[in-house]
């Protein structure tokens, strides 16, 4: 497919380019305090998403029919357009969550809105990238986005603290990726997934024991970039600061957009690389021999479930509380990176579309309680349950969901990926589908405390509610609230959807 | 057997509670619009719920009178595919089990809502949990019988485990916001056991699904594996075989099921959450918790381990039936040591679950009928008893055993029906509760002489306690603090005279409930008592 017929494939990064770049020049253009300015960008972000989405619907099934484009750079296929469509809504929610916060100030609210919209299209290339280089430039479009808006609320010093401190570590891991792209190249002469992949397989038997190890450590280091975007032990310390400190809008979107594009790059890349053409029997106990790539996977999961639970228990702060929590389903979702297959991936594609109801959900709660009270702590959502009982209500959803408990979407996420290791069967699946249930069993304790919080305590002092614009975080969480509920109930339209986009890859 | 809808009874017992939730949602949204005062909306929300229990009761009491016991198969199924990308089914039917179960939740959970009623308590009482945040107490009590019925009719074993967990949420909160002082911890205690048992229960779920072989759904379409009970039950489709982790599948499936149902009942070891919950608990949710929700232990044991892995059960029965020994012996010996009133009735209940445990582990038609029927009569005995101690801790506001004294002679009435429901806890001829044990313990007799002989010996400590507790409660003098404490009044009346009335009835003459189950149970203990 040449060039030229390519730029098809791509409308959808286009047209949020396109926008990202008009709203720029309208926000030079414009005179700082403009009235209209607080609806206007907000509005054309919404439009530029919107119609992103839309053609990613109407236009599924060719965008999906083709394998590479722009000669192998992109791949465009079902699996790319389900994570484009997810990261899209992502980033609609986080615009939604953002309107009225009051961290965000309308003088730059054009550049917060642009950046937003690079950092959807940076998550779209990446979702499709099949290409060592377009990994790379796509994950640093992601980063770069990531950093400044980490540290836009110039009024807070955690803020900046978050911002720097998230350019350092992300700096670092990247690096050490590169590195190991670089070592990759050496030993197969090429970026491209799927020529690593032939020669990888050609060479399998004859691979003498130096390479292996050259493999081995590119393959570490690659990971150390990739376990750092969705935030898996032990590249997860720069987890809880940052989601501390950002604006609480931008950790929503921190949590599950570049997450769930870390996700789709991993299973791109190991199962590109491991799996196809040539197939491998791929289970721990047969590969472990060879290139242990489950192994290690497997060990990240475990080590990120029990870390992001224990250290969860004993938070404060409900954003840092969430961001250990996130590590944990970080965890979680690799269970059924792991468990492989189709089964294995269709969960994890379905878990994320929950994660992203769920997760948002709790964040946009947390977002409109912190722009009332002025707080994240704990103490200010004691009595939430009588002071704002809708937003209990919501809350106390996306709380169970993300324990696991039916009849919530929650529910539904760890059935598919438990079921999908049961269905790979095998010792060790067994003793990571234990351990994964045990966790969740943890989880429910610093879930609870939450909802006791909520319910059964009273304040410690007075708390201040001042006035604030909640209206559309508070839309965004009944929404949110009640797709999670909905899906818990009759989940067959996601799994017809995940089912489809995970096709692919067995 | 593939049952095709005939009824949709069970699903409107289900769904009526719920239509009551959105009710009192609907009424909590429109508050200000009507004009609602706190008075009347939360009359209005008492008065939904009671119109919203009733119609499960009536219901219930349909299905009693439309069920044929001769049948062994289901009978008022409700069946569609749910979800096709899991094969998962909503299949609701009822046999003679769970038409025992249903009658029992309905009865109870209806008690349990005019208990929650505030006639009666003294005006100047605000702290009583029947005059909190009432709206949201109603509703959960109806999302809980909603869930109660739902595990007791769900012949899918995934609709079986949503309704299982969908009960964990009403119950925390319940306890967590109108308990006692120390609600929290027992909240949380309960919510964490429990899940512990569950998540167990996922796996060993997920596992019995994928060892499942091809079938078809009800609508005729191929299907590759199932979590339709009934057809589990089938060797033909469901034949436990393989190893997990070193150990043979349908021993490993059926430890993590039994587990989880363990923990409900409660088993000893896993018993400790219940003392606890019980203590905080207020009154009407000891009662729904004693009355129904241990039952659903013993229930999915029969339901799930006997039916699906019978010759694990039957490798299991030893053990299932020492510890039904220990839970009866030790417990009854934690009861001689209770000054708490409600902890002594709740270890009670942990001891005659036991007898559960001991008599269905024999497999004699006499064991199990008994283990069942013992299920039904402390569903009715235990409410009366939680009852008849939320009635001092109403008056007195405190539950300790030796500070009473006397009180038989300032409160006859109420004497009388605690006397009753102590006699039929004990096992007194003439009353239901000895003719479960003694049924139990004819059953378990051949089959476990030892550990019977042991069980029937420890009925005297539960003599024991209870006639210690009489004396020391309503004989010799009275406390003058208590002198003019009231006798019960009309709202104790309603919750507490029908469910005498059926310890004396069942007691004299059994036969509605046995006859109702009868058949079902021989027929499910057929396989293990073959093996035998």
């Amino acid at each position: 497919m040449s060039n030229l017929e390519s730029l098809g494939h791509i409308v959808p990064e286009l047209i949020l380019g396109g926008m990202a770049v008009l709203i720029f020049l309208v926000a030079a253009a414009a005179r700082k305090h403009m009235v209209w300015r607080t609806w206007l960008f907000p509005a054309l972000t919404v439009a530029g998403l919107v119609a992103a989405i839309g053609h990613l619907c109407y236009h599924s099934a060719t965008l999906s029919s083709q394998g590479a484009i722009f000669s192998g750079l992109l791949a465009s296929d079902a699996f790319a357009v389900y994570f484009r469509i997810l990261v899209i809504t992502a980033v609609l929610v986080c615009v939604f969550i953002s309107i009225g916060s009051s961290s965000l100030s309308i003088s730059r609210s054009g550049e917060y809105h642009g950046l937003l919209l690079v950092m959807a299209m940076g998550m779209c290339f990446l979702a499709g990238a099949n290409n060592l280089l377009m990994i790379y430039i796509s994950l640093e479009t992601v980063s770069l986005c990531s950093y400044l808006l980490t540290g836009w609320d110039h009024k807070r010093i955690r803020s900046h603290e978050a911002g720097l401190k998230y350019v350092l570590f992300g700096g670092v891991a990247s690096g050490i990726m590169l590195f190991g792209f670089s070592i990759m190249y050496g030993l197969f002469g090429s970026l491209n997934l799927q020529d690593i992949s032939v020669a990888l397989n050609s060479n399998a038997i004859c691979f003498s024991s130096v390479h292996n190890s050259a493999l081995l450590l590119s393959l570490v280091f690659i990971l150390g970039g990739m376990g750092y975007k969705i935030a898996a032990v032990p590249f997860h310390m720069w987890c809880p600061d940052v989601y501390e400190g950002a604006p609480t809008p931008i950790t929503a979107l921190l949590s599950v957009g570049p997450k769930a594009v870390g996700f789709a790059l991993i299973i791109r890349f190991f199962y590109s690389l491991f799996i196809a053409p040539v197939t491998c029997s791929h289970s721990l106990e047969t590969v472990t021999t060879n290139i242990p790539w489950l192994l290690i996977l497997a060990v990240l999961s475990i080590s990120s479930m029990i870390l992001g639970n224990f250290a969860a228990l004993v938070q404060n702060n409900l954003k840092r509380m969430l961001a250990y929590s996130s590590i944990a389903h970080a965890g979680y979702t690799l269970m059924g990176v792991i468990a492989g297959g189709q089964r294995g991936l269709e969960a994890v594609a379905i878990y994320l579309g929950i994660y992203l109801l769920m997760n948002m959900g709790a964040f946009s709660v947390v977002s409109i309680v912190a722009r009332t009270t002025g707080s994240e702590d704990i103490n200010v959502f004691r009595g939430l349950g009588k002071r704002m009982p809708v937003m209990g209500l919501m809350m106390t959803i996306f709380l169970v969901s993300l324990t696991g408990l039916p009849p919530t979407a929650g529910f539904i996420g760890k059935f598919y990926l438990f079921s999908a290791l049961l269905e790979t069967g095998g010792y060790w699946y067994w003793i990571l589908a234990v351990i994964g249930v045990l966790n969740s069993v943890v989880a429910l304790y610093y879930y609870a405390r939450v909802m006791k919080a909520m319910y059964f305590e009273k304040p410690e002092g007075e708390i201040i509610v001042h006035e604030a614009n909640t209206l559309p975080a508070a839309a965004v969480a009944l929404v949110l609230g009640v797709l999670t509920l909905f899906f818990g109930i009759f989940w067959q339209p996601l799994a017809d959807a995940a089912s489809w986009s995970a096709a692919i890859f067995h | 057997m593939n049952y095709p809808t005939t009824s949709t009874l069970l699903s409107w017992m289900i769904f009526t509670p719920l239509i009551g939730v959105g009710c009192i949602g609907l009424l909590l949204a429109l508050k200000r619009l009507l004009g609602l005062g706190k008075n009347e909306m939360d009359n209005a929300a008492r008065g939904v719920t009671l119109i919203f229990s009733a119609i499960p009761l009536i219901l219930g009491f349909m299905l009693w009178r439309g069920f044929d016991p001769s049948n062994t198969g289901l009978q008022f199924v409700h069946h569609f595919v749910w979800i096709r990308a899991f094969n998962i089914e909503y299949f609701m039917g009822a046999d003679g089990l769970s038409v025992t179960m249903v009658m029992l939740t309905v009865l109870i959970s209806f008690i349990g809502v005019i208990a929650s009623m505030p006639w009666g308590i003294a005006k100047d009482d605000d702290h009583h949990f029947s005059r909190k945040a009432v709206p949201g107490y109603m509703a959960l009590i109806l999302l809980l019988e909603a869930g109660m019925i739902g595990v007791f009719c769900a012949m899918d074993f995934f609709l079986f485990y949503v309704f299982w967990e969908v009960m964990l949420l009403p119950m925390y909160f319940l306890i967590g916001i109108w308990g006692g002082p120390r609600k929290e911890y027992a909240a949380i205690k309960f919510f964490l056991y429990t899940l512990a048992g569950s998540v167990l229960m996922l796996l060993a779920m997920i596992a019995i699904y994928l060892s499942s072989n091809p079938t078809t759904l009800v609508d005729g379409t191929y299907a590759a594996h199932t979590f339709n009970l009934i057809k589990l039950a089938d060797p033909a489709i469901f034949a436990p075989a393989g190893t997990i982790l070193g150990f043979a599948f349908s021993k490993v499936v059926f430890i993590g099921l039994f587990i989880a149902f363990a923990i409900k009942i409660p088993m000893f070891p896993f018993h400790t959450w219940l003392p606890d919950a019980h203590v905080e608990a207020p009154t009407p949710v000891s009662v729904i918790l004693a009355g129904v929700l241990l039952k659903m232990g013993v229930y999915g044991i029969l339901r799930i381990n006997y039916s699906l892995l019978p010759d694990a059960a039957v490798w299991a029965s030893t053990g299932i039936a020492i510890f039904g020994t220990i839970n009866i012996v030790y417990a009854a010996f934690v009861c001689m040591a209770q000054k708490d009133l409600k902890k002594l009735i709740a270890y009670s209940s942990v001891s005659h679950m036991g007898f559960c445990l001991l008599g269905m582990a024999a497999f004699t038609p006499q064991g199990i009928t008994g283990a069942v029927y013992q299920m039904f009569t402390h569903g009715i005995v235990s409410p009366a008893l939680f009852l008849v101690a939320g009635v001092v801790y109403d008056r007195a506001h405190h539950r300790q055993i030796e500070g009473f004294g006397g009180l038989a002679k300032q409160m006859p009435e109420y004497t009388g029906i605690m006397g009753l429901a102590f006699m039929a806890s004990l096992g007194l001829p003439g009353l239901c509760g000895f003719i479960s044990e003694a049924l139990c313990f004819i059953g378990a007799f051949p089959v476990f002489q030892v550990l019977t002989i042991i069980s029937a010996i420890s009925v005297v400590i539960t003599a024991a306690y209870y006639l210690w507790t009489i004396q020391r409660m309503f004989l010799g003098n009275l406390n003058e603090k208590y002198a003019k404490l009231p006798d019960i009044n009309w709202r104790e009346r309603i919750t507490l005279y029908p469910l005498c009335a059926i310890i004396l009835v069942l007691g004299v003459y059994p036969m509605p409930i046995l006859s109702l189950m009868n058949k079902t149970l021989h027929e499910l203990i057929a396989p293990m008592a073959s093996m035998m």
